[in-house]
């Protein structure tokens, strides 16, 4: 690949790091395994044989390329409160129509590969939302691995079709009652497994988050959606969008439609955290509300206090409630390529019931989150200019959740 | 860094224990130091608590939690390193915990703090030598010694890595997991140590899983340190504040018979 050196894709560095960020922060046991799946990942990349495989598992297991929509419900509604001339056309990449209903199956889908050509024999994953989780017993169910999945025991509670997903899929749901009960104490449970278990064990991680190599091998797997999207928006629209906007657990959706456009000047984007209760409160935006420090493998912008110790995060939406992101994404704030906003609890729900009203999609409230920024966005924009947003999950899973925030019964 | 390289001895090994800070409270963790000397310890390891101990076991992940539960901030862990420094001069004092609470003010203030609480030295569990410029740097130009971590994944390949900027004793891992929960094969420990001290200097200290002074007498025999943590962080949560007395029987009973090992 040619590195240019005023390019924003030539991240990240041979150590791993993205600007201050990133890096392999991890026990000594496994620093030799994430050397290997370094190594490893180096050559997969090289070998034609390793992307054909991937590519027909995409095509014809997962449903790939998915669709790009004009939502022209959604920005007919919205438009109807916007200034004159004002409200922008707004397109989704259609990544909650993926097998398995979100766009976790694409890195999924590789790091299984990957395991596989290193001889492992034993998957295990963590799981916040529990897309990650079912996607992980997923490719273990398809290519024959035992699968265990660490899931804080509140997201258990309140994602329990995902938990019956993934039972029915083969995989041991392991319960994690520790810490908060959510994502960050399922990662810190897995990282204790894969440290006992390093000799036939590979840790499937569910975001682009965690030591080198992984924030790289997860968005080069999840930069599927950006590579199609700004192919499919050319041959629709004859130019590339003015605004990216994705939603910000980790931030595996996010950069994997972002990466591919950063070195589209004329492309700006936006990705979106949780804000929960408001940025004043409890929330899960560590952009917004932290500052950078080192856990689980990189360093990046975590929620803390000022020993360092993390803070519990908060969102409506399980998938996003991580007090950290992705080492890149720190990176792209500090270089000001990306901006970053934030939803609250409420405006995410609002913005849920938006889609399934004027689109007939029922949205994953991590998702709503972006589409919460879409609406906001628009109305600046002029009608002429273009919105591109990650429909980066579906909504099946989270209906109990929605039904329990507005007060009403399933039923 | 003296008073580490004067702990160990040529005619025994170095009794190495380690406890958390603030378990069951900072009010407590004093007299608990004291204990440890007073059984026989030869190096104290003081945990730094954190809120996501990654590498850890159940019993110190619960010692953390009280720890944090009860209000313990980095301050309270200084201060109670300084204490320990002027009631124990020749006692070394090491530092033990994560890469956050260590880095969050900076590499060079950390460094500082512990040259001016009389710590001799620091063990970060999840800072490799690959990353070894965020903290050693700092630490070794205050004359802190750097310890680092060898476990059963580490290969001839790596070991000299490992060794290249290592100071104090080098931390044989002895299990591939986390602390406190199994023992390795005494034939597997010896066997690793004879590796790792064909290739330092350094004194090789062993630890995860060490339980019952057997044990220790058995490692005792062969390396030169023992670390043993998690079943004094037990005696502390089984005995809460009034864990001393029985935290001194258990160190002299370890002590004793690491003496008797050679």
């Amino acid at each position: 690949m040619n590195k240019q050196s005023n390019s924003f894709m030539n991240q990240p560095d041979e150590r791993g790091h993205f600007g201050q960020f990133g890096g392999r922060y991890v026990a000594e046991t496994l620093m030799p395994l994430i050397l290997d799946l370094e190594k490893e990942y180096r050559k997969a990349q090289k070998d034609p044989e390793f992307s054909a495989q991937f590519d027909d598992l995409l095509t014809n297991y997962v449903g790939r390329p998915s669709p790009l929509y004009y939502a022209q419900g959604l920005t007919e509604d919205i438009r109807k409160n916007a200034p004159a001339d004002k409200g922008a056309q707004i397109w989704f990449k259609r990544d909650e129509l993926n097998h398995t209903g979100a766009h976790k199956i694409n890195n999924c889908i590789g790091q299984i590969l990957l395991a596989m050509r290193m001889g492992k024999t034993r998957i295990i994953a963590e799981t916040g939302a529990g897309q990650h989780g079912v996607a992980t017993a997923t490719v273990c169910a398809r290519f024959g691995l035992p699968c265990y999945i660490y899931m804080g025991s509140k997201d258990i509670e309140r994602q329990a079709p995902n938990m019956f997903r993934m039972k029915l899929l083969g995989a041991e749901v392991i319960p994690v009652e520790s810490g908060t009960g959510t994502l960050k104490d399922a990662m810190n449970e897995a990282l204790r497994d894969w440290v006992a278990n390093v000799d036939d064990t590979f840790y499937i991680i569910g975001t682009a988050a965690g030591p080198h190599p992984y924030p790289e091998l997860v968005r080069d797997f999840q930069s599927v959606i950006g590579r199609e999207a700004r192919a499919q928006m050319l041959e629709r629209k004859g130019r590339l969008p003015d605004l990216l906007v994705a939603a910000i657990g980790g931030g595996s959706n996010a950069i994997g439609l972002f990466h591919p456009f950063l070195d589209d000047k004329e492309v700006d984007m936006l990705g979106i955290e949780a804000a929960g209760h408001g940025i004043d409160k409890e929330h899960a935006a560590s952009l917004a509300g932290g500052k950078p420090g080192i856990l689980h493998g990189n360093k990046t912008y975590l929620l803390q206090d000022e020993d360092g110790q993390i803070d519990e995060a908060h969102s409506i939406s399980a998938g996003l409630d991580y007090p950290g992101i992705g080492p890149e994404h720190s990176w792209l704030k500090e270089s000001g390529r990306v901006r970053y906003d934030s939803v609250t609890d409420v405006e995410a729900l609002d913005a849920f019931q938006l889609l399934c009203r004027t689109e007939g999609i029922i949205p994953a409230l991590e998702p709503s989150h972006a589409i919460a920024a879409v609406a906001r966005e628009a109305v600046k924009m002029n009608q002429d200019q273009i919105i591109l947003a990650n429909l980066c999950g579906r909504g099946d899973k989270d209906i109990f959740t929605v039904a329990e925030a507005l007060g009403t019964e399933i039923g | 860094m003296t008073r580490l390289s004067n702990a160990f001895r040529a005619d025994r090994a170095a009794l190495i224990t380690f406890v958390t800070a603030g378990d069951p409270s900072v009010k407590d963790t004093p007299a608990i130091l004291d204990a440890l000397v007073e059984g026989g310890a030869d190096i104290i390891e003081l945990g730094m608590p954190f809120t996501d101990p990654m590498a850890d076991g159940p019993a110190i992940q619960a010692a953390n939690i009280r720890s944090l539960t009860g209000g313990t901030k980095t301050a309270d862990i200084l201060n109670i390193a300084k204490n320990f420094r002027a009631k124990h001069p020749n006692v070394p004092l090491i530092l033990m915990g994560y890469a956050n609470p260590m880095t969050i003010r900076g590499a060079d203030w950390f460094a500082d703090a512990c040259e001016q609480n009389g710590v001799d030295g620091v063990i970060c569990v999840d800072i490799p030598v690959e990353e070894d410029d965020s903290l050693g740097d700092s630490l070794r130009e205050k004359n802190i010694a750097v310890v680092r971590l060898a476990t059963p994944t580490t290969d001839a390949e790596r070991l000299p890595q490992i060794l290249s900027n290592a100071t104090g004793f080098l931390y044989y891992v002895s299990v591939a997991g986390i602390t406190g929960l199994q023992q390795a094969a005494q034939n597997s420990i010896e066997e690793a140590v004879k590796r790792l001290k064909s290739g330092t200097d350094l004194p090789v200290a062993v630890g995860f899983g060490v339980r019952t002074p057997e044990q220790a007498a058995d490692i005792g025999r062969v390396a030169d340190g023992v670390v043993v943590g998690s079943a004094i962080v037990e005696l502390v949560e089984k005995y809460g504040n009034n864990a001393t007395p029985h935290v001194k029987d258990y160190i002299a009973s370890l002590a004793s018979a690491i003496a008797a090992a050679r």
